[in-house]
């Protein structure tokens, strides 16, 4: 994986000692908290209902053992001995105090890592197939560019004050892992006929309270042209991009307005200026990068191992997390192992330090020393041996990280809502708590199979709740907490926007509403389809008839008061 | 109404701060016609419309210069870049970032050499991006102490990206070394 060298160092050094500066400079009442907001948000500090939140960066979700070691230390540290793995493949402390921040950045600088430009209106980490590099399906891969871009990105002195926050994705694969029709920025990297590297390149798409797909503004960008055609794109952005309305300020909202075309008239005008120009990428430059992404020293290994299937024959518990929780690696005798942080009874994504410490261990052991964080908040194991699955299955476990949950309804997407954020009009994680206790039936879920539940607390949807198959917002009705739910979202290549099924729900009623909308697609469905597949082809109707049909009466189940 | 006259004080000029120099910011008051306007002797920057309506006469002066609002484009002084003596860009709010890009390209597309000044919520954490897209010069906010916005120039040593100040990338200035793993 990348390595920081002496320039990366000294940049991110230099940031330490600025941010410290303006810690001191905020302590002492030289800035107000007006200017300083707004500079410690371009550091990933925000401030929470009870604390100021920490976001630091995992660009492009890839992470060593040592820098896990550091997440677990600041968890013990300076935080309540935990963090919380996003969306955007980053992780969160929910407990800092501000005084500390400064040191807290120092750690991780010591580690090659950094907060910067987590939140703000600036350009956010780089998101990237939490498969890259190992992915059976991988035309190209995305990360030396991915890293290209982190520090093409970092620091630059036109785009810290953008209208709004930028994100940008990439996928190298055939199978869209990045949800690249999401961001203000998506890009497929692949090749033409002749081979030759490029970029398919989508502008506009983003969740929200508008959510969009993005549009195609370029279907073949040469690979040597990356940099200057996102400048491009970011100054027409800056320039034209609303500034009187936060809800309309996301670059979506100007494409819209103008339309792909003429976008694309003025990105090309701009761009006009810069192409072929010293920001252009050379062979050399993205050599040096891609030097950073070769392969693990693998072993030449038989395609399995006898004691492996053994196991597997015998033990279902074992078959079943191999087939959710374990995922085909290009090369032979290895794979990818997922380590679920969605146990029933844990808050989505959460890990506690010791169980940071314990994966770190078990990648140093088992998978070389790397791991991934994906945008539907777990960890990765890329680089497993197929005959230490076992050891490893067992040792996740005893950590409570191996539920055989991937990819089933209760490995969902949550936010932190209501509990932690400022801006939630609604709890989320207790909603997702009472889910996964009303389906906590293994049997059930591997019934159900495949379904992507989203989870937001308010229209910012960093529960990506608009590309769930099943989507749930919180919404504020006169000051209470309801529910609002969507069928028919979809991630990866056949993106898609949820429909609203209704009125909104109370928190009570969320569990009996899933039941019922799970109980049409067990009785409609056919054969092996999904439930996506289901919700395609018999439309939205059939289950809004459903879970209309009878008012959902709330039993006063225990736990009621957690969320009343 | 009376226009606003601002004499500047706090200016920064490269790299050194000269406290006051003798330009005058003008804003017109609300209502206040370009046209009519009459522009007081002495060096004045004046707004873009009353520089659009007065051009002629203005420009025989020698001594007007022009700042643009953050939603003014800098095409319009595309065929002035080569006379005016000053340009500003105002910026209402320190977090309105357009004035960044409007002085890029009034450097990289417009070809301006002169003075570049940024006007308004000018503070000294916004400073040394401000010098890097084109700015030389900086009217630090009035109840702000210039020598402390100074130090906001010298925050980074090094950019990896091309911009006004550097021409060139990093990764085209220098020999980064392959740092080999653990």
């Amino acid at each position: 994986m990348y390595r920081y060298d002496q320039y990366d160092h000294q940049i991110v050094k230099e940031r330490v000692a600025q941010f410290r500066d303006q810690v001191r400079r905020r302590l002492s009442g030289e800035l107000t908290e007006d200017e300083f907001r707004i500079l410690r948000l371009q550091n990933g500090l925000y401030l929470q209902r009870h604390a100021y939140m920490l976001r630091v960066a995992v660009p492009y979700g890839l992470l060593a053992s040592t820098q896990l070691r550091m997440f677990a230390h600041i968890a013990r540290t300076y935080d309540r001995g935990y963090g919380h793995f996003t969306t955007r493949q980053n992780i969160q402390y929910n407990w800092i105090n501000l005084e500390q921040a400064p040191d807290i950045l120092a750690d991780l600088a010591s580690v090659e890592m950094h907060a910067i430009q987590t939140s703000g209106n600036c350009v956010r980490n780089t998101t990237s197939d939490q498969f890259a590099g190992i992915a059976h399906d991988e035309i190209v891969d995305p990360r030396p560019y991915a890293e290209i871009i982190r520090e093409w990105s970092t620091f630059h002195p036109e785009f810290a004050y953008l209208p709004r926050k930028f994100k940008i994705a990439i996928n190298g694969a055939t199978e869209d892992r990045a949800a690249i029709a999401m961001h203000d920025i998506g890009l497929a990297v692949l090749k033409n006929e002749q081979g030759e590297v490029g970029f398919r390149v989508l502008v506009g798409g983003g969740l929200g309270r508008t959510p969009i797909l993005g549009s195609e503004i370029r279907d073949f960008l040469p690979w040597q042209h990356l940099l200057t055609y996102i400048e491009a794109i970011l100054r027409v952005y800056n320039q034209y991009g609303r500034r009187d309305n936060i809800y309309k300020a996301r670059i979506k909202i100007l494409v819209k307005a103008i339309g792909i075309d003429e976008f694309r008239r003025q990105v090309d005008e701009e761009w006009a200026n810069l192409k072929d120009g010293p920001g252009t990428l050379t062979e050399e430059e993205v050599a040096r990068v891609s030097s950073y992404f070769t392969a693990p020293p693998y072993e030449t290994l038989p395609a399995t191992d006898a004691a492996f299937e053994q196991h597997k024959a015998e033990n279902k518990a074992f078959a079943n997390w191999l087939m959710r929780n374990v995922r085909q690696h290009k090369v032979p005798g290895y794979a990818a192992v997922t380590l679920s942080l969605k146990k029933t009874g844990t808050p989505p994504g959460d890990a506690t330090a010791a169980q940071m410490d314990f994966v770190a261990d078990l990648a140093d052991k088992y998978s070389f020393g790397e791991l991934r964080v994906t945008h539907e908040q777990n960890l990765v194991l890329s680089d497993v041996k197929i005959a230490d699955l076992y050891t490893v299955w067992e040792a996740a476990k005893s950590q409570g990280l191996a539920t055989p949950n991937i990819g089933l309804l209760t490995d969902m997407i949550c936010c932190p809502g209501g509990d932690f954020c400022a801006l939630a009009n609604a709890k989320s994680i207790p909603i997702a708590e009472a889910i996964a206790e009303r389906f906590d039936n293994l049997d059930f879920q591997h019934d159900i199979g495949e379904i992507d539940l989203n989870i937001s607390g308010c229209i910012n949807a960093c529960g990506h709740h608009h590309i769930g198959n099943i989507g749930v917002l919180g919404v504020d009705k006169d000051g209470a907490e309801w529910y609002q739910v969507s069928l028919g979202g979809a991630q990866g290549n056949n993106a898609a926007v949820g429909k609203i099924i209704g009125p909104s729900f109370s928190a009570h009623q969320m569990p009996t509403v899933i039941e019922r909308i799970l109980e049409v697609y067990v009785r409609d469905r056919i054969e092996d389809e999904r439930f996506i597949d289901t919700v395609q082809r018999i439309g939205v109707t059939p289950f809004k008839e459903h879970v209309y049909a009878t008012p959902i009466k709330v039993p006063h189940a225990a736990g009621e008061d957690a969320y009343a | 109404m009376l226009q606003e006259k601002m004499h500047m004080l706090n200016i920064i000029k490269d790299r050194t701060v000269i406290g006051e120099d003798d330009w005058n910011l003008i804003r017109l008051a609300e209502g206040e016609a370009a046209e009519s306007f009459t522009v007081p002797a002495g060096k004045m920057i004046v707004p873009l419309a009353v520089w659009q309506a007065q051009k002629t006469t203005l420009q025989a002066r020698g001594d007007v210069g022009v700042w643009l609002a953050s939603d003014e484009r800098p095409e319009a002084l595309k065929d002035d870049a080569a006379s005016l003596p000053i340009i500003a860009v105002d910026f209402p709010k320190f977090a309105d970032g357009r004035g960044y890009s409007i002085a890029y390209n009034l450097r990289a597309r417009h070809g301006y050499t002169g003075e570049l000044r940024a006007v308004g919520d000018v503070l000294r954490d916004q400073l040394f991006y401000m010098q890097r897209v084109g700015f030389n010069s900086f009217a630090v906010r009035a109840d702000r102490d210039a020598h402390d916005a100074l130090k906001g120039l010298s925050d980074f040593s090094e950019a990896y990206q091309i911009s006004w100040d550097r021409k060139s990338p990093l990764f085209r200035r220098v020999d980064r070394q392959v740092v080999t793993a653990k």
